[in-house]
């Protein structure tokens, strides 16, 4: 059974495997290369990368015909590193950031990703598009009309050839009309050489150089757990849609840890923290791959690619990159959450700008979902911490009856007792909570107040209606605090 | 002459006018309908995004086909719902082919030259490529 499941997900598939593997590695170069340029190192560092990570997530991943790599998200969260520390401390934070990973992955803590809001999501999205467009913008600047002119063909001919043909991916059509007008015309534009080099060798094992102190560790702990974090949240959505995609299951814990495998793998082999992708996914099922292989087919077809035409690939112009990552920006983004903004709720939706917000402030994507998690956090307890109390008089009995409705706790508690109304000429007050639940000692701690003010007016209370958890909970910590003489 | 109609359907109004007329032919000729609706991949992606599971993407896409689903209740004719994952193009033709459906029905958006340009046209790559007859409604 298990065996046959094993052949099933490398070998039931094997031509589309293949030819979807090759379309991704081609379509996963460019961006390696560019994703290494936002982190401020050589390409070399994203196409290892991109490699490691490809081939060891197709033998240790949870979701078979999904595609990871160097990614935008996990480049943006390195760039302080790199500038203040070097490339060396990337290889360690990188390794650290697999470890983390894989530890998410063997506590079974996939299912934490649940307390990430949507709209956080959505603004994770929306956030990591516009600071892969705006990263595009230092491209720009003391450039011709030359560059913004091989930008707009990329991008014409990115998004109008799949109009007329599909069998090749329009990217690379671009990339090399665009690197064939830089070359022939000899137009002397910026090319992929001018920012940094490409060794056409295979990654060699290493141990990053760096002090094994408690000070590295405190250096590079911040990014690895952002990185981590980040990390997990792009592949567990990625894998989601894939899922989806796909019609089929997949296993998040095993996929947290293979994520995490592959990013210590790719850390003692020269490459840059990465995750899944979510457009390099999409081409992957669009393109007919399902099973491990692809994954495989596309790591070692970049690395082969890179080997025989690593001479070629400098040329490319930073113009067609740009371009690149133009479409990835646009691909990224969450359309539709512009269309439905004004008819979320509109916590939501400030969630979802809030999220977006800090990231564009802080550069750092982890920061803006804590925000966003933390905000949706706030306004969950500010929906749920309204308390209605009604009052009915019983003239005969002289007793005042008080029906709760809601939910009781520390955030909803502050300003309860100010709903009774201590004075009243009665003998007698029966508190309701058929429809409250009690949830802390906070809660009880008020209810024990309230009881107290009203038997300093000499006045009898009695709670009614307790369901039976709220009653366990009274009866453990009740009267603690009157007791204590509060 | 029809026994097994296909509706193709994107939840839009404008399908909604496709299926009376897929009801109307279905009631004619005493035929079943099947509906297909096709997830492509930018959907996926949406849909994933914006809802917390997969029961709720389930429970969404049932909602936007309910309009259609109404049309169908309405009449008795005996259909069945099929939620398909891919280019809808393609998906279509290959499983109104691979089902042996008699006839396929399709509304056609209407868009402009150029949007079809840049859009293409679901309507046009199932006419070309599906074995049955096709009614494109406008």
């Amino acid at each position: 059974m298990n065996l046959e499941k094993i052949q099933q997900e490398w070998f039931g598939n094997v031509r589309n495997d293949v030819l979807a593997g090759i379309v991704v590695a081609l379509a996963l170069i460019p961006e390696a290369i560019a994703f290494s340029i936002i982190a401020g190192v050589d390409p070399m560092v994203g196409l290892y990368a991109s490699f490691c990570i490809a081939v060891v997530i197709a033998f240790v991943g949870g979701r078979p015909g999904m595609i990871s790599g160097a990614t935008g998200a996990m480049a943006l969260l390195m760039i302080t590193l790199v500038a203040d520390h070097g490339l060396q401390y990337l290889f360690a934070a990188t390794i650290l950031t697999g470890i983390i990973q894989i530890l998410f992955g063997v506590f079974k803590l996939a299912s934490v990703i649940k307390f990430v809001p949507r709209s956080v999501m959505v603004g994770f999205v929306n956030a990591l598009a516009i600071m892969i467009f705006t990263s595009q913008l230092q491209h720009f600047s003391g450039e011709s009309w030359v560059m913004y002119a091989l930008v707009a063909l990329t991008l014409a001919i990115i998004y109008i050839l799949p109009r007329f043909t599909k069998a090749v991916p329009s990217t690379l059509v671009a990339i090399i009309v665009v690197t064939a007008i830089a070359i022939f015309g000899n137009i002397g534009v910026r090319t992929v050489g001018d920012l940094g080099s490409l060794t056409q060798q295979l990654p060699l094992f290493l141990i990053p150089d760096i002090p094994l102190t408690w000070e590295t560790l405190m250096i590079i702990f911040p990014y690895s757990l952002a990185l981590a974090i980040v990390g997990l949240l792009e592949s567990l959505l990625t894998a989601n849609i894939v899922d989806d995609m796909t019609d089929t299951e997949s296993n998040k814990n095993k996929e947290s840890r293979g994520q995490g495998i592959a990013n210590v793998v790719t850390g003692f082999f020269g490459g840059m923290a990465g995750c899944a992708m979510i457009g390099q996914s999409v081409i992957n099922v669009k393109s007919g791959g399902r099973g491990r292989l692809s994954a495989l087919v596309s790591g070692i077809f970049l690395m082969f690619l890179i080997i025989v035409l690593g001479n070629v690939v400098v040329q490319i112009p930073m113009a067609a990159l740009a371009g690149v990552m133009i479409m990835v920006s646009i691909g990224t983004f969450d359309w539709s959450s512009i269309r439905t903004l004004h008819k979320l709720p509109k916590t939501d939706a400030a969630v979802m700008v809030t999220t977006v917000a800090i990231v564009v402030i802080t550069h750092d994507l982890s920061k803006g979902v804590l925000a966003g998690v933390l905000l949706s956090a706030i306004f969950f307890a500010a929906k749920i911490s309204k308390v209605k109390v009604t009052e009915e008089l019983l003239f005969k009995e002289q007793k005042k009856v008080y029906r709760v409705e809601g939910q009781l706790f520390f955030a909803s508690v502050s300003d309860f007792p100010n709903n009774f109304n201590y004075q009243d000429s009665v003998k007698e007050v029966e508190i309701d909570l058929t429809r409250a639940h009690l949830w802390d000692d906070s809660a009880i701690g008020a209810l024990d107040k309230i009881e107290m003010k009203f038997e300093q007016n000499g006045i009898m209370v009695e709670y009614s209606g307790l369901n039976e958890s709220s009653k366990q909970l009274k009866n453990r910590i009740g009267g603690l605090s009157k007791a204590s003489g509060h | 002459m029809f026994t097994k109609i296909l509706l193709a359907t994107d939840g839009s109004d404008h399908s909604v006018r496709s299926t009376h007329y897929a009801t109307e032919l279905a009631e004619k000729f005493g035929a079943t309908i099947g509906v297909v609706y096709v997830v492509d991949g930018s959907t996926s992606k949406t849909d994933v995004l914006h809802h917390t599971d997969k029961f709720e993407v389930k429970k969404k896409r049932k909602e936007k086909i309910k309009k259609v689903e109404d049309v169908l209740q309405n009449t008795g004719i005996e259909y069945e719902i099929h939620i398909l994952h891919g280019e809808p193009g393609p998906t279509i033709v290959s499983f109104a082919n691979k089902n042996e459906f008699d006839c396929v029905v399709i509304g056609s958006r209407g868009l402009n030259e150029f949007q079809t340009f840049i859009l293409g046209s679901v309507s046009h790559k199932v006419a070309k490529r599906v074995n049955c007859p096709v009614l494109i409604v406008k």
